[in-house]
């Protein structure tokens, strides 16, 4: 086989001698980019379930990360970068023809939470939490002088986004995510131990808790609410348990470092990325065990003496949903909208962002799941909702994708608003029977 | 078109046979020797490199650089090799931030190292001369390992 796709190839390189510039190129990895690019149509492009159709609100609209919309169908946007100085977009659309045609811009930092609560918007940069009053129209009141609620969260580049979520008892919910893949005295280092105890979960690899409505708040003055969470980005607040749902990001290069205990393709797979339900007190177990979906239990991480079948000590927090590895899940919502049919109605959307840990197997994810829900559990299996955000199968397994999903929303007729922050596509999905 | 469509379909399925035969430069003298390099640090990148940086060279978005046509592959020899030795993380490449955690990897032997860059320099679109064992003893001991 190996040798005939040689000859094919030489043979090809030397009759198409036009191609041959070209084909190093492409040889060389890069030739993807050289293609001429088909005309994408972005709302079209996406697969969803019979009766669904998606728009798009905005299209190469930048870094687009959390978002959220408000009553009266104004959404506002988290740039993960500032765009024009700008990293808070607020888009409206005043002549209901379905794009954003009113578009402002302010917050001169960029970040990834955003969140709106009884008259306020509340956003992250990646140090600090802020919140800002909005008007009866839902227009920001003085763009320009926010109250710093939170100051002083730890970022450390890796896992430095900060996702906030709001509770119905005057609370703010923020994720500082753990700067390290699994706690090694040497982060990533082939054979380094990890560090008992973690230091790191002090500070970071957790959920913290404030209230929402008080200034110049910092770890001192919050609450760490939950520990052992390698990195949270999706999250949201569950009105049916009254609790806090969340997707970490679980660990990367199990084959890479551990080549003893794992292949590629079981690295591929492995760890879970899971759902948790959190309580005040809850401990997840990061770094010292991970999930594995295809055993159904918590095993011992490698840095901690694991080879991938001792169990922990000490048992953590089971996981609600346990999703294959890797698929980096970045938005969670809980669907209580009355557009939808039934059977979503207080389930889970979970978008997730598309592999990269996966190589050198092929990539995984870039698509919506839904996980259905009955009386604050989940009650079937999970299943695709919206695909091909990247482009195809090919493209989906190279990782070099058209869009990568990130945030979830929902809008006041009950339709499912969802970003792309690589080119910046907010999409508004509707159900039509 | 159609040859065009066959081409690529040809070249992906070569690129997942990690073989480094015809993508390697192959400059005027010491061609074997540069093949060679390229062919044992191929190897190398499988194993080290590959995870982080992909199978194409061009990274991951936010997190780890890409290697094709980087400035900082391409230039100075030191500071390329400085960055395996050492590791790195955050940096700022062409207005995009990259916040992945590269390791150092100061087990690799100095050839292991030499052969690493001299694929990465001559593979994804890139071309540079090759990287000595030499080179890397000279600047592996005059660089300290970074703090843990």
């Amino acid at each position: 086989m190996k040798s005939t796709i040689k000859n094919f190839y030489l043979a090809t390189a030397l009759c198409l001698a036009g191609f041959v510039a070209f084909g190093a190129n492409d040889l060389s990895g890069d030739g993807g980019k050289k293609k001429p690019a088909k005309p994408v149509d972005a709302a079209s492009q996406l697969k969803l379930p019979g009766g669904f159709k998606a728009s798009t609100v905005v299209e190469g609209f930048g870094r687009t990360r959390h978002l959220v919309v408000a009553p009266n169908g104004v959404i506002f946007v988290k740039l993960e970068r500032p765009k024009d100085g700008k990293g808070i977009y607020r888009l409206e659309d005043t002549n209901g023809d379905g794009k954003a045609d009113k578009i402002t811009g302010f917050g001169n930092y960029g970040g990834t939470g955003m969140a709106i609560k009884d008259g306020y918007l509340y956003a992250s940069s990646n140090t600090d939490v802020y919140r800002y009053k909005l008007d009866g129209s839902n227009d920001v009141v003085n763009p320009d002088q926010p109250e710093k609620i939170v100051s002083g969260l730890l970022d450390r580049n890796q896992h430095n986004s900060k996702s906030i979520v709001l509770d119905n008892s005057g609370n703010i919910y923020v994720n500082v995510g753990a700067y390290s893949n699994a706690c090694q005295i040497q982060d990533r280092t082939k054979g380094s131990p990890g560090r008992m105890p973690c230091p790191i979960l002090d500070s970071a690899g957790g959920i913290w808790q404030f209230k929402a409505d008080q200034p110049n708040q910092t770890y001192g003055t919050g609450t760490h609410y939950a520990t052992g969470l390698r990195n949270v980005v999706g999250l949201d607040w569950n009105g049916q348990t009254n609790s806090l749902f969340v997707m970490m990001h679980g660990r990367d290069q199990l084959s890479s470092l551990w080549p003893q205990y794992w292949d590629d393709k079981q690295s591929a797979e492995l760890p879970a990325e899971c759902m948790y339900e959190l309580h005040q007190g809850s401990n997840c177990g990061w770094p010292y065990i991970f999930y594995d979906q295809n055993q159904h239990r918590q095993v011992l991480g490698p840095e901690y003496g694991g080879d991938g079948k001792k169990g922990p000590d000490k048992e953590y927090q089971e996981p609600v949903v346990a999703f294959p590895g890797h698929l980096a899940p970045d938005g969670l919502l809980f669907y209580t909208g009355n557009q939808f049919p039934e059977k979503y109605k207080n389930g889970a959307f979970v978008a997730f962002h598309g592999s990269w840990n996966r190589a050198p197997e092929p990539q995984a994810g870039f698509f919506v799941v839904f996980v259905p829900f009955a009386n604050g559990k989940p009650s079937g299996n999970w299943e695709v909702f919206a695909d091909n955000f990247s482009g195809g199968p090919d493209k989906t397994a190279s990782g070099r994708v058209d869009y990568r999903p990130c945030g979830l929303a929902q809008g006041p007729d009950g339709s499912l608003y969802v970003t792309d922050d690589t080119k910046g596509v907010i999409w508004k999905i509707a159900y039509n029977k | 078109m159609l040859g065009g469509v066959l081409f690529v379909l040809a070249t992906t399925l070569m690129s997942q046979t990690a073989k480094p035969t015809s993508q390697t430069a192959k400059p005027t003298t010491q061609g074997g020797a540069m093949a060679a390099q390229v062919t044992r640090g191929k190897q190398v990148y499988l194993q080290q490199c590959l995870a982080c940086h992909q199978v194409d060279g061009l990274g991951v978005q936010g997190m780890n650089p890409p290697l094709a046509k980087a400035k900082a592959v391409l230039g100075d020899k030191a500071a390329l090799i400085k960055i395996v030795l050492n590791g790195m993380q955050g940096v700022d490449i062409g207005g995009e931030s990259y916040n992945g955690v590269m390791a150092p990897h100061r087990d690799l032997t100095d050839q292991e190292v030499a052969d690493a860059l001299t694929y990465v320099r001559n593979s994804f679109g890139n071309k540079a001369s090759a990287v000595t064992a030499a080179q890397v003893k000279t600047i592996r001991a005059t660089t300290k390992p970074p703090a843990q």
